[in-house]
């Protein structure tokens, strides 16, 4: 919200304690757990669950008022030796809520509590994350979760192993995109850990068996040892404090990448890669980067001028704005969810954090033709009466928002593709009075000829 | 067949370009023949197709093996204000059976059925190679159709091997001649009826012409074949004037309705501001001295400065960002002058104009407004038209749908001006459209992206990021 408004009309933010469920759920048999009531659990499970439409393990310690008032130690305690009972999970991500943080509850010292009173559970790290509702949209979440689990499970130094390369993904990447920058340093040469890893939990697969902790994702082996990379990429401004972190406790480079979509930031990219690598550029880049040539050429007579009103996290704004702008279109409102070092550097001028209904006012005010935005923008694009592109999070109205590639040069053409044909099935028709209105007398004898008459008899011409 | 048809429409008497020749030359008619391996254009059952298909309440029946219809149905933008029978695509689809034992059975149970489900006011078949070859005498399958079922069905016999899409458009314009108009008579008639010929409602073109009639209170009692309906076209014969809209293409029309109902007619075009002004002009001065109020002169003359104004105060607004560009305009006949004077009123340079299918007068009218040294271009190859583009001899190539990858190859701007656009650039708003796409196109940034060398060229100087 802006400071002139007092009701948020249709969020366009989600909590960040689902953010930082979504980080825990990249990392191998992790379990994240919210410490709140069980709805604040609840309603991140579901939009989890629409979204990936996968089963989500989450899990609460389903704070009730009288726990609330009296302190809620005592259900940490419980709740987790409950959770390592019969989920056995390879790490805990414990993530506050507003309720909780509301009553200042202390999670770190009910943590260290409860290894004292267990030692038979050592082995398991529980990871303690305050991530207040209040405070924050799900990327604050996201990196705050990050920032805690880089400094409980990575640990100082060690020696450094060539090749081995950190990468921070922020939360606006896809299964696909990631899937796609794990190849792509690969063939540079690099041996990559992705911190976390959704490409391998909430990708889709079909397990054999079914288990209540995130299956695949980073695993604890490789976040001990990122200590040792040579240096880390960080995929958005938003994680750049975890790329600080790992820097000043185990003395990793690091190198802020905040676009990774669109012809002239995937050029810089690679000029990049190609500089910490030893290898050379792959060579199916090339193909790609005149395919995506050709296809911003085939696109840019549906996008050129296209005035677009987006609504992202301050990460993914920054990189899809750039991209809208680099093929033409213009960007006439800009609307994100929290803070960001980024939204005074928007293309196409400043952010402002703010609601969906802040996005549709904008749209209407400036004529917006094409509204990009998650899911709940539908209703917005509707009142509009212009097609709404689903970008960001949550996606639960269609299937394969995980499986969409937007990074590189081939996520760039596919997501041109994919922009020009929600504009193209919409180009209107043109009508009888799309010029001109038409002149009273006409206006009201409009109806269409008979089509037959009857006792039509065919005459011939025959001269 | 229509051997007899064929040389009668080549040697057409009002054309220009048979004018122009010699006795001798005349008698030979437009017979150009396609080279083997150096041709390009569509067919003669192609052009009648596209001359007629937009009479949008009548059922297209193609008769033939399925790529004549199968390959190229729904695949232009002629609009309709009402009825869609036009667009749907209907094909007798003939297998190995129809080529053995004939297709006109089936033709005929074709036609019972599209009567039967979609009930047309008419059913217009369309002769292909195959079916002509085989001897199937659609003429008489239309005769009993017509007879069997009392509505009218409409021989169209223009295969393709017969020739190019021009003659397919003449061609059309017989089936018309023959079968269609005067065979009915309109319900009222008014001293200012009108009608329309060789204009087909592209992307709604019809539309930025039709509302100035209306409000000069011209009535179009026909356009052939732009939003068309059977009705109309078959009643146009008690029109009082005709305009022949931009192209030789149904000038047999034209002729031929001034002989037979004395509808006197005049060539002109609605593409170019001062072009649609000389339009609506005729049309007046045409009408009046067949019978119309004597005012429509004055009246007409009041419109065309409101709308005259209002189009070049429109595409004066784009002069700053377009002034000193170059274009390259590479479209057919009249269009290779008639939007100069628009493009000039916005700054634009034309360095370029083709004339390949531009007439002595053309290229008279393009002199006086480029000047002595108009570049006219006669052929250009599409390697030539790269080559030109590459070396950055012109900022924007406006031309038809097979140039366009020529133009975004070489990776500059492009504008589709030929019959598959997107747009519609008749009239005063048409123009005002021209204008503004082409200044989208100018200023799309991915043109300068696009030059930018890739990061493993010499020419990189992308630093990495730090």
């Amino acid at each position: 919200m802006t400071t002139q408004d007092f009701v948020s009309v249709n969020p366009l933010k989600m909590s960040a304690p689902l953010g930082g469920a979504l980080f825990f759920l990249g990392i191998e048999r992790a379990l994240p757990v919210f410490h709140g009531s069980q709805g604040c659990t609840s309603f991140a499970l579901v939009l989890l669950g629409r979204h990936f439409k996968e089963s989500i393990p989450l899990q609460t310690t389903a704070m009730s008022e009288v726990t609330t008032i009296l302190g809620g130690g005592e259900n940490i305690q419980a709740g987790i030796l409950k959770i390592l009972e019969k989920a056995s999970p390879g790490v805990i991500g414990l993530c506050s809520t507003g309720l909780t943080e509301t009553k200042g509850e202390d999670i770190a010292g009910e943590v260290v509590l409860f290894r004292k009173k267990h030692p038979e559970h050592a082995a398991v790290p529980i990871v303690g994350v305050s991530t207040p509702d209040f405070k924050g949209s799900h990327e604050d979440g996201f990196r705050a979760a990050m920032v805690r689990t880089i400094e409980e499970l990575v640990p100082e130094g060690g020696k450094k192993l060539k090749g081995q390369i950190n990468v921070l993904a922020g939360s606006h990447l896809t299964v696909a995109d990631l899937d796609y920058l794990k190849d792509l340093l690969k063939g540079f040469g690099f041996d990559p850990i992705f911190l976390p890893d959704l490409s391998r939990s909430l990708d889709g697969f079909v397990p054999d068996s079914f288990e209540p902790v995130s299956m695949g994702g980073t695993s604890l082996a490789d976040l001990r040892r990122m200590g040792q990379s040579t240096h880390t990429l960080v995929l958005g401004e938003s994680l750049r404090r975890a790329g600080e972190v790992l820097f000043e406790k185990c003395d990793v480079p690091y190198i802020v990448v905040n676009r990774l979509m669109g012809l002239s930031a995937f050029d810089r990219f690679l000029v990049t890669l190609r500089d910490l690598s030893d290898g050379n550029y792959p060579e199916s880049l090339k193909r790609e980067r005149s395919r995506l040539t050709d296809a911003m050429l085939d696109a840019h007579f549906y996008l050129g001028a296209l005035r677009v009103a987006v609504g992202l996290e301050p990460d993914h704004l920054f990189d899809v704005g750039h991209f809208l702008l680099e093929n033409g279109m213009d960007l006439v409102s800009r609307v994100t969810t929290t803070e960001s070092p980024l939204l005074s550097k928007m293309p196409g001028g400043k952010a402002v954090i703010g609601d969906l209904g802040r996005l549709e006012k904008e749209a209407l005010e400036t004529d917006a033709k094409l509204l990009v935005t998650h899911s709940h923008g539908r209703q917005a694009a509707e009142h509009l009466g212009i097609p709404l592109f689903r970008l960001g999070f949550p996606i639960f109205d269609r299937l394969g928002a995980t499986h969409r590639l937007s990074v590189g040069y081939r996520g760039a053409m596919e997501t041109l593709f994919r922009l020009a044909n929600v504009v193209w099935s919409r180009d209107p028709e043109n009508r009888p009075d799309t010029w001109y209105s038409p002149a009273p007398s006409e206006a009201a004898s409009t109806s269409e000829t008979p089509v037959l008459e009857e006792g039509f008899v065919p005459v011939r011409f025959d001269g | 067949m229509g051997t007899p048809k064929v040389s009668e429409v080549f040697q057409e008497a009002a054309c220009g370009h048979n004018q122009a020749k010699s006795e001798k030359d005349r008698k030979k008619g437009c017979t150009k023949v396609a080279t083997p391996g150096a041709a390009a254009g569509g067919c003669a059952f192609d052009g009648a197709k596209i001359a007629l298909q937009p009479i949008v309440d009548v059922a297209h029946l193609v008769h033939g093996p399925i790529a004549c219809e199968g390959n190229s149905w729904d695949n232009r933008s002629a609009l309709s204000s009402g009825a869609r029978t036009y667009r749907t695509g209907f094909t007798t689809d003939m297998n190995e059976m129809d080529i053995v034992y004939g297709g006109e059975k089936h033709l005929f149970k074709a036609i019972r059925q599209i009567i039967e489900r979609f009930d047309p006011p008419a059913v217009f078949l369309y002769q292909t190679c195959v079916p002509a070859i085989i001897g199937d005498d659609i003429e008489a399958v239309a005769k009993a159709a017509t007879e069997k079922f009392g509505r009218p069905v409409i021989p169209v016999n223009a295969p393709g091997f017969v020739g190019g899409k021009n003659l397919g458009n003449k061609l059309a314009g017989e089936a018309l001649l023959d079968h269609v108009i005067g065979t009915m008579e309109p319900e009222v008639t008014t001293s200012t009826d009108l009608n329309i010929i060789g204009e087909y409602n592209l992307s709604g073109e019809l539309w930025q012409v039709k509302p100035l009639l209306d409000r000069l209170g011209i009535r179009i009692s026909a356009c052939i074949s732009g939003d068309a309906r059977y009705r109309e076209v078959a009643s146009s014969h008690r029109a009082r004037a005709a305009m022949l809209v931009c192209s030789k293409a149904m000038i047999n029309i034209a002729r031929k309705m001034e002989e037979r109902y004395g509808i006197p007619w005049f060539e002109g075009s609605f593409y170019g501001i001062s072009d649609m002004s000389a339009s609506l002009r005729n049309i007046a001065a045409l009408l009046v001295s067949r019978g119309a109020p004597e005012d429509l002169a004055a009246r007409t003359e009041a419109l065309i400065a409101e709308e005259e104004k209002a189009a070049w105060a429109s595409i004066s607004r784009f002069k700053p960002a377009l002034a000193g560009k170059r274009a390259l305009l590479i479209t057919g006949g009249v269009k290779s002058w008639s939007v100069v004077s628009a493009l000039m009123e916005a700054g634009l340079v034309v360095v370029g104009t083709s004339v390949k299918k531009s007439t002595a007068e053309d290229k008279e009218r393009i002199m006086e407004l480029m000047g002595e040294d108009a570049h006219m271009i006669d052929t250009m190859t599409p390697r030539e038209m790269y080559r030109m583009l590459k070396e950055a001899e012109a900022d924007i190539l406006m031309a038809g749908g097979r140039s366009q990858f020529v133009a975004l190859k070489a990776k500059v701007p492009f504008l589709d001006v030929n019959q598959e656009r997107r747009f519609a650039f008749a009239g005063y708003k048409g123009m005002e459209t021209l204008i503004s796409e082409i200044h989208r196109a100018l200023t799309n940034p991915i043109f300068q992206t696009l030059r930018e060398p890739a990061p493993w060229t010499s020419g990189c100087r992308l630093t990495p990021l730090v």
